[in-house]
């Protein structure tokens, strides 16, 4: 199922810089998780929040292989998205908080971060609900002339919607250059997916002709190698891709599942020993592109650029009773 | 007719001499073209639209004239299309996606009213979806319940879209061609019996602002509020009427959303009756919202209580000995009407 770097040389390509950076990226990710999660105990967020903590090599993966005019729809479990793809820290904190000066002035929450400068067409709060706003954004690449592409990102519990194999059929007969991501995080909300996606998940998507491969999410090296050959096959005119990248929520469903009943124990535990970040952190060390050190000096860089964000977050103003009908209509 | 100028109250007679005369269809297909030559950015998806120039043969000529990569046949996935629609518009396009048959809206219905509808927003206003959804209403076709449903209440429902039923060829293009170059998301629906309806229509450049009710007739003693089909229903009625003294004013409000509750609520002052007429189902359909508009706005000017007729809350039935019972008729329009001025 899943494939290795080392059988192609050219799926290494990235150097330690790089990989420094997506190192940073994905901490920049869980301890915005981490973080958003004790906004929620300590009762100074409103409503709840989905944590993708646990899937960070994916988004970090994929949007590491993109320029930022290309695209990417998000989901209700965006955050990782969001800031892959180039969102501000402080500005995410903002909208989680209901602030004005978040990215959607409050309007849009945790669930609906949208930022057009950095190509995020928006996260989603129906699962599966952007499949085909993401292949209409390859529809509109395909009329502009541009060699743009368009990430569709989604978990597995969407692959019982229906508009999904609409809009990859389309994709498909249209040659539009979307890449559907599908994070199977082997749960949609509290059932597991062999309660709920029958057959195999790569087929769904081979059956259209799309090319579908299934791979390790936890390996940010395996999801960015084959992130970058199905993205510039993509922004060639080679069409559309479809990836089951495998990986675990490693929380709840939202931050106020603390229980799960619906899964044991042993299972995350087996599950937690696959981090996506002590992986890298595991490959950089060995294979001597990073010292701990430096390791740590970009943990604390990213704990303070966090803590910078929330204290920014908290003091913003709530927006004014003016701007409740505002932004109904352009 | 009146002027064309800043696209006020333009059409107020339905079949003027020396003009040139077009059908509804034709309209439709005009604005559309028009509207595809002075902006690169349109182009049309959907069923059947390209090869086939639509079920209703309303869009004929345009692939030819425009090319498959703006004139695209679909497979039948409405959802699909429609969320197509929503992704181009939001990243510079300006698709208008086809929808066959209004019945078929229901299957569109997230990628409307969840997605298209609240994108600007829920962006805090950075996104827009200048997106035209075009689909059809009306019964009378003996089509039976699922291809002769009038939907367009339900997404006038909504807020952030905008919906629009266009009654004569003159108003089709103009609200067509608004509606194209709208910021957001609009609903035309057109009446499959209105396709080969004539009416003038100028030759030259021109658009209806979308929220501007049209006094197709004026008069002294009751308004009666109309749309899309039910404004020639209407018409007829009015004749009627005026042949035994009540002197109506039909005024089509062109979309309902936005209403032009101004219009609306002067003429029911005027004439101290009102009544509204829609080929929706009558509950919860938008006659509701426009008697109470009237009900609100001119309540101590009205000499009888608003009435609203809709179309029987029925599924729509096959046989023309049922079907026609179902949808309102000129007879019936009047002796409403009479009843409210008696």
């Amino acid at each position: 199922m899943s494939e290795t770097n080392d059988t192609n040389p050219s799926l290494n390509e990235l150097d330690a810089e790089h990989w420094l950076q997506a190192y940073e990226q994905m901490v920049k990710i869980r301890t915005f998780e981490e973080t958003a999660n004790e906004l929620y105990t300590s009762a100074r967020m409103p409503g709840i929040t989905h944590l993708y903590i646990g899937e960070e090599a994916i988004a970090v993966g994929v949007c590491e292989a993109l320029r930022q005019d290309d695209y990417i729809t998000s989901t209700h479990r965006g955050h990782g998205h969001c800031l892959a793809k180039g969102a501000a820290l402080d500005k995410m904190f903002a909208e989680l908080l209901g602030k004005e000066a978040g990215y959607c002035r409050g309007k849009g929450g945790s669930m609906h971060i949208a930022d057009q400068e950095t190509g995020n067409l928006g996260a989603n709060g129906i699962v599966g609900g952007s499949a085909g706003i993401a292949t209409g954004a390859g529809m509109s690449i395909k009329l502009r002339g541009t060699d743009q592409v368009s990430v569709c990102f989604f978990g597995d519990g969407a692959l019982g919607q229906g508009l999904l194999y609409e809009s990859m059929n389309m994709a498909q007969l249209w040659k539009l250059p979307v890449i559907y991501v599908c994070e199977n995080n082997q749960y949609g909300e509290y059932t597991h997916n062999s309660k709920a996606a029958a057959g195999s998940m790569v087929g769904r998507a081979s059956g259209f002709g799309v090319h579908a491969q299934a791979i390790d999410g936890q390996d940010i090296r395996t999801v960015h190698a084959t992130a970058r050959l199905v993205i510039d096959r993509a922004r060639k005119g080679g069409g559309p891709a479809f990836l089951v990248c495998n990986t675990y929520r490693f929380r709840g469903h939202h931050v106020g599942d603390i229980d799960r009943p619906y899964r044991t124990r042993e299972e995350e535990e087996e599950w937690a020993k696959r981090d996506p970040l002590t992986l890298l952190e595991d490959w950089l060390l060995k294979s001597k592109q990073a010292e701990e050190h430096v390791l740590e000096r970009i943990q604390q860089e990213v704990k303070t650029a966090v803590d910078d964000a929330v204290a920014f977050a908290e003091e913003a103003s709530f927006p004014s009773e003016s701007e409740v009908d505002n932004h109904v209509y352009a | 007719m009146s002027t064309l100028e800043n696209g006020i109250h333009c059409s107020p007679a339905i079949h003027a001499p020396g003009e040139r005369q077009i059908t509804f269809g034709q309209a439709i297909r005009e604005a559309i073209a028009e509207e595809m030559a002075r902006d690169e950015r349109v182009f049309v998806i959907g069923e059947d639209v390209a090869a086939a120039g639509s079920v209703f043969k309303v869009l004929v000529g345009l692939l030819d004239e425009f090319g498959p990569e703006r004139v695209i046949d679909s497979p039948i996935s409405e959802a699909g299309i429609a969320g197509i629609g929503v992704g181009a518009a939001i990243t510079g396009m300006r698709p208008i996606v086809d929808i066959m048959f209004g019945d078929f809206t229901t299957l569109v219905m997230d990628q409307l009213v969840n997605q298209a509808a609240k994108t600007h927003y829920m962006s805090g206003g950075k996104l827009t979806v200048p997106m035209v959804l075009r689909t059809t209403l009306g019964a009378s076709r003996r089509s039976a319940a699922q291809h002769s449903q009038s939907l367009h209440a339900l997404f006038s429902h909504i807020p952030g879209l905008k919906v629009a039923l266009p009654a004569t060829p003159f108003d089709a293009k103009g609200l067509m061609k608004s509606a194209i170059r709208d910021e957001n998301p609009v609903v035309i629906f057109e009446d499959k019996m209105l396709y080969q309806e004539q009416g003038p229509v100028p030759e030259e450049e021109y658009t209806l602002p979308l929220g501007q009710a049209d006094v197709k007739r004026t008069g002294d003693d009751i308004t009666i509020v109309a749309t899309s089909s039910m404004v020639y229903v209407a018409l007829e009625a009015v004749e009627k009427l005026d042949s035994i003294g009540i002197s109506a004013e039909l005024i089509d409000p062109r979309t309902t959303t936005p209403l032009d509750t101004d219009t609306l609520v002067q003429s029911a002052r005027k004439t101290s009756r009102a009544l509204v007429l829609d080929e929706g189902y009558r509950q919860y359909g938008v006659t509701g919202e426009i008697a109470s508009v009237i009900a609100d706005g001119a309540f101590y000017y009205l000499d009888a209580p608003v009435k609203r007729i809709g179309a029987m809350n029925v599924p729509v039935p096959f046989s023309p000995a049922m079907e026609d019972l179902t949808i309102p008729n000129a007879d019936y329009v009047v002796e409403t009407a009479k009843s409210l001025c008696g």
